[in-house]
């Protein structure tokens, strides 16, 4: 069991935790996963490790609910535990001093963004940030993007907050205006990534995503995260999930992301858990 | 064929196992074949003619001795057979249900000469729920402890006869498992109604109590790498990590939704009991028609497992002939009483799925079988223009899986093989690297869990060898 120290609500449904997990606070680096179950029926889902504290022992995600498993989550909070977390996996960013670095972060892709960003300031980039959501509530982390970045540009969809439209019209006017960029990283979405990806490849600027395939174990035994990447297939889990963005399908990753869209919705409708004894029932009402 | 099968006790020949009748089991996950009554076992010991020269152990893999415990069973002292049982092998409910019998103990009876063999397999699977359901397993003793302590990474069959034969001596050892239940193959893999994964984890426990501390979510290469085991005080560490890697045929479309590698398919229904979604959260496409591709124990499985989640239609398409199939003739039997179809000489060229990329067909060759190849098997090859369709909304693929390269990748001073299989001297399951041992399916490739387990001895003897005297 894995106790949860903290939570915070970060935005509309969209929490932080910190996770009592040593080990993985050891070892983890930017880049890297874990994956959670949260009770004996649940499903393992994978999450981005946001940060961690090695003297505290914790690790810090940042989830959004979006289905049953990240909502029984969402329903649990400091003292809580978690049956199982296994990490860190996947495969740390590749860190090395592009000079300028530009960091595009779309809505909860701004919590993977964060260590990638942090870790390229600390290898000398000058980190150049944009963080996107559809409107000002959903806005995350952005304290914290700007501390780790020397520039931190906002937008939301609909022009609540920062500039008015998306993360893809910022980068663009910084290619315009000639700025000598040596890395992208692009997190969020898939279509977001994707534009990341169309936005940068008449440039051949080197452009980096983080895929999130649906994944089952998260270790390489199952095949399910599989996405392809310049026409190879590969897993995600352990040879991502960081790819080159102009070599991804991403077409074919929205499409695989919607195997089980009937049994999720139906997951969703009929909303009860057990713990123990204790039984939960939700409703949307 | 429907009705349970004749499973009254019978004077004289082999004594039949009472099963759960086709029609009905193929609407559940339970056990299909039922064990052997009291009655049934002490007369199916009682063909065993005690012979002084026993050909079955040497057709054990762990050389089990068998006319002792088949003995103990005529005698009526089922819990002491057990025990004798597990002086060798420590999963004798697990053996005793997917062992390969009549290709190793059985085929060798001399019984087995004029008609059938004395059921080994059988009655080594009754001895051992006869002691777990009375609840007479008993804890061996285990000596006082040596001081020194010894790693194992993977819970499956091979590191934990590891656990299970170096804790017996002495030492003290912790199992890494990368997943959140221990037992390998025998719990994501080997499906319920062959192998209930309450026997697995009562094994488990068993191994718990006799002092292994198995932790759990455990990616050894991930949070602690071999040398920093080694590092941490571990004098020995067992590398049995499985071949874990599903192998895909690299035809256009089988990423469609739909197309699964076996080890997805199974393990989503076992591993995360998808078979009872709602109620367990991971979900897995049932299909209205399934089509397995593969001839063995990973195809056979899928395809009942499919036929129980399935409504309609399952087939398995194999490239060879009948005969040439790999697996147990006792599962193709029971797939057939099942209602599975077989599509023999017949390979897959591509899928094809619909608007929404789930898939809606499967094209095939015919194929023909021509002159041996290396391994002695008919090499199969195209007819040309026979292209057809299968129409199926669900595909598995099954033709087997590559070592997992997760320990090769961290510790490099490993050495592996063209295939990424971890090389070790045979007789200690020595690795190239000082004080790392292996063996099971990382080093064999797929090979079966008794063979697994015989790794696991080996290897647990030249590690208390190497814990106590340090000669390498
Ligand atoms: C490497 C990686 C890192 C991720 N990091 C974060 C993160 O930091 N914060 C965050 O909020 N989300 C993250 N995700 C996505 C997160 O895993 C999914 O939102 C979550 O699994 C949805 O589960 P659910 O039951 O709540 O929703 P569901 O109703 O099951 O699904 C909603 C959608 O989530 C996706 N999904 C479903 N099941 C899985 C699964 N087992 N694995 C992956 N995706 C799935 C599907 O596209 C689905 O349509 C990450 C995914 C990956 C692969
Ligand atoms: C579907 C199927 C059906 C089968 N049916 C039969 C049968 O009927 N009879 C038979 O005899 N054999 C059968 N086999 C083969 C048999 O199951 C295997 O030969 C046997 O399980 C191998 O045992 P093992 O201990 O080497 O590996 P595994 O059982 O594969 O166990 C390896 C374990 O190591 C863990 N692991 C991997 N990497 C790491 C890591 N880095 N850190 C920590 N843990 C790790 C894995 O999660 C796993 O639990 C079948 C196999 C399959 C796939
Ligand atoms: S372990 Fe397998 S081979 Fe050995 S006696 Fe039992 S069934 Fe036969
Ligand atoms: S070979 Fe057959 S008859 Fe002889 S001891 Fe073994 S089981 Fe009994
Ligand atoms: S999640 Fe199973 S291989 Fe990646």
């Amino acid at each position: 069991m894995y106790e949860i120290t903290e939570k915070q609500e970060l935005a509309h449904t969209v929490y932080l935790y910190k996770i009592k997990a040593p080990l993985i606070a050891k070892k983890r680096r930017a880049g890297q996963f874990v994956v959670l179950r949260m009770n004996e029926h649940g499903e393992r889902i994978p999450l981005t490790i946001v940060d961690s504290d090695e003297k505290a022992g914790t690790i810090t995600i940042i989830v959004q609910e979006v289905g049953k498993s990240t909502a029984i989550l969402g329903d649990m909070g400091a003292g809580d535990s978690i049956l199982d977390v296994v990490g860190p996996l996947g495969k740390p960013t590749h860190i090395e001093n592009f000079g300028v670095a530009v960091c595009v972060g779309g809505g909860i892709g701004t919590a993977p963004v964060l260590p990638i960003a942090k870790a390229l300031k600390a290898a000398g980039n000058k980190v150049i940030s944009i963080i996107g959501a559809r409107t000002k509530g959903l806005l995350i982390l952005e304290k914290e993007m700007k501390e780790a970045s020397d520039e931190l540009w906002v937008t939301t969809d609909d022009g609540s907050c920062g500039h008015h439209g998306f993360v893809t019209q910022v980068l663009q006017n910084f290619i315009n205006e000639g700025m000598k960029i040596g890395c992208v990283v692009g997190i969020g979405p898939v279509p977001m990534m994707r534009a990341v990806a169309n936005t940068t490849r008449p440039y051949k600027l080197l452009t980096v995503v983080s895929l999130n395939p649906i994944m089952v174990d998260g270790t390489g035994m199952c095949g399910s995260c599989r996405v392809t990447i310049g026409r190879k297939n590969q897993f995600v889990c352990v040879d991502g999930p960081e790819f080159n963005g102009h070599e991804v399908d991403f077409d074919e990753l929205i499409m695989r992301n919607r195997s089980y869209i009937k049994e999720e919705k139906s997951a969703m409708e009929e909303f009860t858990y057990h713990e123990g004894d204790k039984c939960y029932e939700r409703c949307d009402k | 064929m429907s009705g349970p099968k004749d499973a009254k006790p019978k004077q004289g020949g082999r004594q039949s196992m009472a099963e759960q009748p086709p029609l009905e089991r193929i609407r559940n996950f339970f056990e299909v074949p039922l064990g052997y009554t009291p009655e049934q076992a002490m007369l199916e010991a009682s063909r065993c003619i005690q012979c002084k020269k026993p050909l079955c152990v040497g057709g054990c893999p762990v050389n089990i001795n068998i006319p002792w415990f088949v003995r103990l069973i005529a005698e009526g002292k089922f819990s002491e057979a057990a025990r004798k049982i597990k002086e060798t092998n420590g999963l004798p409910a697990v053996c005793g249900r997917v062992c390969p019998q009549e290709d190793q103990c059985e085929k060798v009876c001399i019984i087995g000469k004029k008609g059938d063999p004395v059921s080994i397999g059988r009655l080594e699977r009754f001895a051992a729920d006869y002691e777990r359901e009375h609840g007479e397993a008993e804890l061996p003793e285990i000596p006082k402890w040596t001081g020194k302590r010894a790693a194992v990474v993977g819970a499956g069959p091979a590191g934990l006869t590891v656990a299970s034969d170096l804790v017996k001596k002495g030492h003290k050892v912790t199992v890494f498992e990368a997943l959140h239940t221990a037992g390998g193959v025998l719990m994501y893999g080997i499906p319920e109604f062959r192998l209930p994964k309450k026997i697995v984890q009562s094994e488990v426990e068993f191994l718990k109590r006799m002092g292994v501390e198995i932790v759990l979510n455990a990616v050894v290469g991930k949070l602690e790498t071999i040398d920093e085991l080694l590092a941490d005080g571990y004098g020995a560490v067992f590398v049995g990590s499985g071949a874990g890697l599903p192998n895909f045929m690299n035809l256009s479309g089988e990423n469609l939704i739909g197309v699964y590698s076996a080890n997805e398919y199974l393990t989503r229904v076992n591993l995360m009991k998808a078979y009872l979604f709602p109620e367990f959260d991971t979900p897995v496409i049932r299909g209205r028609k399934v089509t397995v591709f593969g001839g063995g124990n990973t195809a056979m499985d899928s395809a009942r497992t499919a036929l129980r989640l399935c409504p309609e239609e399952v087939t398995i398409v194999y490239r060879r002939s009948r005969e040439e199939l790999p697996v147990r003739v006792e599962e193709v039997h029971h797939g057939e009483e099942e209602g599975l179809r077989f599509q023999f000489l017949t390979a897959p060229k591509r899928f094809t799925g619909d608007r929404d990329g789930r898939l809606i067909a499967v094209e095939c060759v015919k194929m023909v079988l021509g002159e041996p190849d290396e391994s002695g098997r008919r090499r199969p090859s195209e007819v040309k223009g026979s292209e057809f369709q299968i129409e199926t909304d669900v595909a598995i693929v099954a033709i087997g899986n590559g070592a997992n390269p997760l320990i090769p990748q961290t510790t490099p001073d490993i050495k592996v093989n063209k295939w990424g299989n971890i090389t070790v001297d045979q007789d200690t399951g020595r690795t190239s690297k000082k004080g790392v041992f292996s063996g099971g399916d990382i080093v064999r490739g797929g090979a079966t869990v008794i063979l697994a387990m015989g790794d696991g001895r080996r290897a647990a003897d030249s590690m208390h060898e190497y814990l106590m005297t340090g000669a390498w």
